[in-house]
């Protein structure tokens, strides 16, 4: 079997897949990125780069990814749905393997308010499941949304998604998945698990309805860095939930930032052991360096 | 019904720059919004007079964006209009325009902003509830229109951030995405969910200039 990328094969053969995410600068300095990339080099399969994450203007996935990609790191190009519409989008899909990258991503994204150019105008051209559906009908039919043949190269990608199993309304959560599965997306990353009950809720009804055999579902998970992140997180973050009992253990902690670690660490050996779970997503914010730490005190080196 | 509101008095005290003024409303939707209708005129006839700007007559057009019913009614109000050097209209943003079309020798001042075409709740309490795509598909969700009322204008379904049924973009605002799940729960109808829709086919818009 040839894969197209190494996340791809660890999924596909049964392993258990680390990604993270590493975010790119508030400038050009590809340094910054490198310097991230040094870090997590080696404690994860693949690399997640945001794409203007939170609608806040930082140096671009497609740039991201072939920085790390220079340095031997396998890169998770993430393109939004909010700030290009549906040429753009295919365009850079196009442009993104053409330059080596094999997974993607793709969500609709945060909206243009939360960011630091709240009065640009949003695109939303197409979803993200529109969106899922246009590059999985570019690489399997070879044609672009308008039915135009794609001339000279399919991009072959490991098609993402992102799913949110704690966001309302959650009866319609599953099916969500299941819809985003219909269009066409390989893996998801799940938003990041913090209420296990939840999860576990929903997690059943996925295999339930046999979607974990359809789709590749790698947990979310965030360590907590301080209250003060942990406040954001659990107030102002659209889609996050934190159940008070996670909150009050950072709230009454000596060391939050060792709390944090702490209960990251107990949720990933906790998603770790569910059925269905094929993978963690680590989103260390702003807390890139402690990813190897994780990583390894979860178990889960040497990475293959 | 197209959504208005007024500019800010002191803006359009800084447009008119002390100059005679002759003021122009509508009968139709700015009169609904209470933003150009005859009482709203009067008032700014009076707030203006009040900062000593002459005011040398007004109108109420019927409406406003009918080309040919503001040339018969302008005509009448020649000599007012040739007295003023400003004329600020208080209508929608296609009112201001007809009127430029007809009114040539003063300048046009556009007295309100357009904001949405939307829904009355109660007096003073609009919601927007349609962007005029060129093609309703509104019947797929239920009667609610997710292209103009999700700030993302999702179609397959809300997106992972609303809390408690209201939007994350404003915690005042229902979830279209909410409304129409549970409408559709109600009549048995999740299943219609599942389905694909397509990207929105924005030809049919009016992304670009186009006259029937």
């Amino acid at each position: 079997m040839v894969y197209r990328s190494n996340l791809e094969k660890i999924l596909s053969e049964k392993g258990f897949a680390v990604t993270a995410e590493v975010g790119p600068p508030k400038g050009s300095d590809p340094g910054k990125i490198k310097a991230k990339g040094e870090i997590v080099q080696g404690f994860a399969d693949a690399f997640n780069v945001t794409d203007n994450q939170t609608g806040v203007v930082r140096l671009s996935s497609l740039g991201g990814c072939v920085v790390l990609r220079g340095m031997g790191l396998e890169p998770i190009m993430q393109l939004c749905c909010r700030d290009r519409n549906r040429i753009g989008l295919q365009s850079d899909v196009l442009g993104g393997f053409a330059v080596g990258i094999r997974n993607m991503l793709f969500i609709t994204g945060d909206h243009q308010c939360f960011g630091n150019h709240p009065g640009a105008k949003g695109v939303f051209d197409l979803d993200s499941i529109q969106l899922i559906r246009v590059v999985r009908d570019m690489r399997d039919m070879g044609v672009f949304q308008s039915g135009d043949k794609i001339l000279s190269g399919k991009p072959d990608v490991f098609i993402g998604g992102a799913a949110n199993p704690f966001a309302d309304p959650f009866e319609f959560r599953v099916d969500r998945l299941e819809i985003k599965i219909d269009a066409g997306v390989d893996f998801v990353q799940t938003q990041s698990v913090f209420n296990l009950d939840r999860f576990n809720e929903w997690m059943d009804e996925v295999r339930s309805r046999g979607l974990d055999k359809r789709v590749h579902i790698v947990a979310g998970v965030t360590p907590l860095k301080s209250l003060k992140m942990a406040d954001r997180m659990k107030f102002h973050v659209p889609g996050v939930d934190i159940p008070d009992e996670v909150y009050n253990r950072i709230k009454n902690a000596v060391d939050p930032k060792s709390e944090g670690f702490d209960i990251a660490l107990g949720l990933i050996d906790e998603v770790k052991k569910i059925r269905g779970v094929h993978g963690l997503h680590i989103t260390a914010l702003f807390w890139e360096d402690v990813i190897p730490r994780l990583v390894e005190e979860s178990g889960l080196l040497p990475r293959p | 019904m197209i959504i208005t509101k007024q500019k800010e008095f002191s803006c359009l005290l800084e447009s008119i720059n002390k100059d005679p003024v002759f003021i122009v409303g509508c009968s139709e939707c700015a009169t609904l919004c209470h933003t150009g209708g005859g009482e709203e005129v009067l008032s700014m006839k009076t707030a203006l007079e009040k900062e000593k700007i002459t005011v040398t007559g007004w109108v109420v057009l019927e409406p406003a964006c009918h080309l040919q019913n503001d040339k018969r009614l302008l005509r009448k109000y020649k000599k007012e209009i040739d007295d003023a050097k400003k004329v600020l209209v208080l209508s929608c943003g296609n009112g201001v325009q007809t009127v430029s079309e007809i009114i040539s020798d003063s300048k046009v001042i556009a007295g309100t902003d357009t904001l949405f075409l939307g829904e009355i709740k109660h007096v003073n309490e609009f919601e927007k509830r349609c962007i005029m795509c060129g093609e309703c598909i509104q019947d797929l969700f239920g009667g609610f229109c997710p292209v103009s009322r999700c700030p993302k204008g999702m179609l397959n379904g809300p997106c992972g951030g609303s809390v408690d049924g209201k939007c994350e973009v404003d915690s005042e605002l229902e979830c279209v995405w909410d409304s129409i799940f549970r409408y559709l729960k109600e009549k048995g109808l999740t299943g219609d969910m599942k389905k694909i829709r397509e990207p929105k086919d924005w030809s049919k818009s009016v992304e670009w200039r186009r006259k029937i």
